[in-house]
């Protein structure tokens, strides 16, 4: 931490007083980690019920009873459509005794995508999602025992060759230490599409892409290509195999995986009630239940018996 | 819109609304997330015939909703029974090492200075 306190002192610009600033530096860096440290630690449920309220700009807000959630940095929690709103407090209303807040992921995600605690821009995340695609799990196969080449051949390449097809990309596979070298078009084709998504969308997918080690992978669950059962096997295929020839560890095995199938399914749950298209279904969806309104109709004044036409 | 589809989205329903129960108790009717889930599915039920394409983004919603569910009780009842309070320090010698799969030696005449 004495480090991170001299990094900065050494980014401040000269003529500032040292000593004072390095206090104030070394205070902000503890408050900081008191409030994301309640994270690990085990809190008792302070709360009855959990419920949803609609806030300022149509965001909407969690309260546990009379409270309003906040993030770890202190703003206010605040989400954009119904759908989040509800898995979140669903989250929140199934804890028992204590918070166990390893389980809460939609919590999680929100509270980054709010917070933005490493304060980077769409830009930077787009490069680090698409850093993992130079180290791709589908691109990197082995050579030997034969029995998982085929496995890795029989599983692996359809999934490539769907992702080639449908961005209209090379991306190749390899068995060297090196991985394959991905064509500059091709990142370009994936940059221009991570584009379209908005921040907390990318925050999502971002969060996928490092759990299952995949772009391709975490792009075929995005499509609905892929399930995400199936995802966390494809990028688990080693250890699957293993597991098929040795034995599957309850305590080490299952637990992972299971680990692993929440946090997928959060990140891809997220990516999808994120997206601008779950708030546009929503309305078109309503607009198909309550049909519209007929137009009143006007009445003609009868014609009087005396016309003379 | 195929009957498959239907059907498939009909058990990813009946699959949430289990876990729901499973992990709220009696009063998981009343529960906010019982209520969305229906309401969803029922809206669904109406436009269905139109929008094939809205059906599959349910069914893969449902679906990864349904895994969420399901992953997170077994995450927390794996943590309980391996690395949970009450799990390891205070369960005897023995039975720690029959939960790797272990077992203690046992030596036929007790050991020599007991």
């Amino acid at each position: 931490m004495l480090r991170n306190v001299l990094r900065l002192y050494n980014s401040l610009p000269v003529g500032c007083c040292p000593l004072i600033t390095i206090q104030t530096q070394t205070r902000q860096l503890l408050e900081c980690r008191r409030t994301y440290s309640s994270a690990t630690s085990e809190r008792k449920k302070f709360y009855q019920d959990v419920s949803i309220s609609q806030g300022e700009g149509g965001v909407l807000e969690i309260n546990l009873d009379r409270r309003k959630l906040k993030t770890p940095g202190g703003k206010l929690f605040t989400v954009p459509n119904e759908a989040l709103a509800v898995t979140v407090a669903t989250e929140w209303d199934v804890q028992r005794d204590t918070l166990k807040f390893y389980t809460m992921h939609m919590t999680t995600l929100c509270n980054t995508a709010l917070d933005n605690p490493t304060q980077r821009n769409k830009d930077q995340m787009i490069a680090a999602s698409l850093k993992y695609l130079e180290t791709d799990t589908i691109c990197y196969r082995v050579e030997e025992p034969p029995g998982l080449v085929q496995l890795q051949k029989n599983e692996w390449d359809p999934v490539m060759d769907w992702i080639e097809k449908r961005y209209n990309v090379v991306i190749g596979s390899s068995s060297n230490i090196m991985g394959p070298t991905i064509p500059e078009e091709t990142k370009d084709t994936f940059r221009q599409h991570l584009a379209s998504y908005n921040f907390w969308a990318l925050t999502g997918l971002e969060y996928v892409i490092t759990q299952l080690k995949s772009v391709i992978l975490s792009f075929g669950l995005i499509d609905q290509h892929l399930t995400v059962e199936k995802a966390v096997q494809l990028s688990r295929l080693e250890e699957e195999f293993q597991i098929h020839q040795w034995g599957n560890v309850e305590w080490a095995h299952e637990y992972d995986l299971q680990e692993l199938r929440s946090r997928t399914a959060a990140g891809t749950l997220f990516v999808h009630l994120s997206s601008e298209s779950a708030t546009m279904k929503r309305k078109f969806l309503q607009d198909l239940e309550f049909p519209l309104p007929r137009k009143p109709t006007i009445k003609t004044p009868l014609l009087s018996k005396h016309s003379h036409h | 819109m195929s009957v498959s589809l239907r059907v498939t989205t009909l058990r990813a329903c009946r699959d949430i609304l289990k876990e729901l129960r499973a992990v709220k108790g009696p009063g998981y009717r009343r529960s906010l997330g019982y209520r969305y889930v229906m309401d969803q599915f029922r809206k669904n039920q109406i436009t269905s015939e139109k929008l094939c394409r809205s059906q599959q983004d349910l069914l893969h919603q449902a679906s990864s909703y349904l895994c969420l569910l399901q992953s997170t009780r077994l995450h927390l009842s794996l943590h309980a029974e391996y690395h949970g309070e009450g799990s390891t320090r205070e369960k005897g010698l023995r039975d720690v090492a029959g939960m790797v799969g272990l077992a203690l030696p046992t030596q036929p005449g007790g050991k020599g200075w007991e």
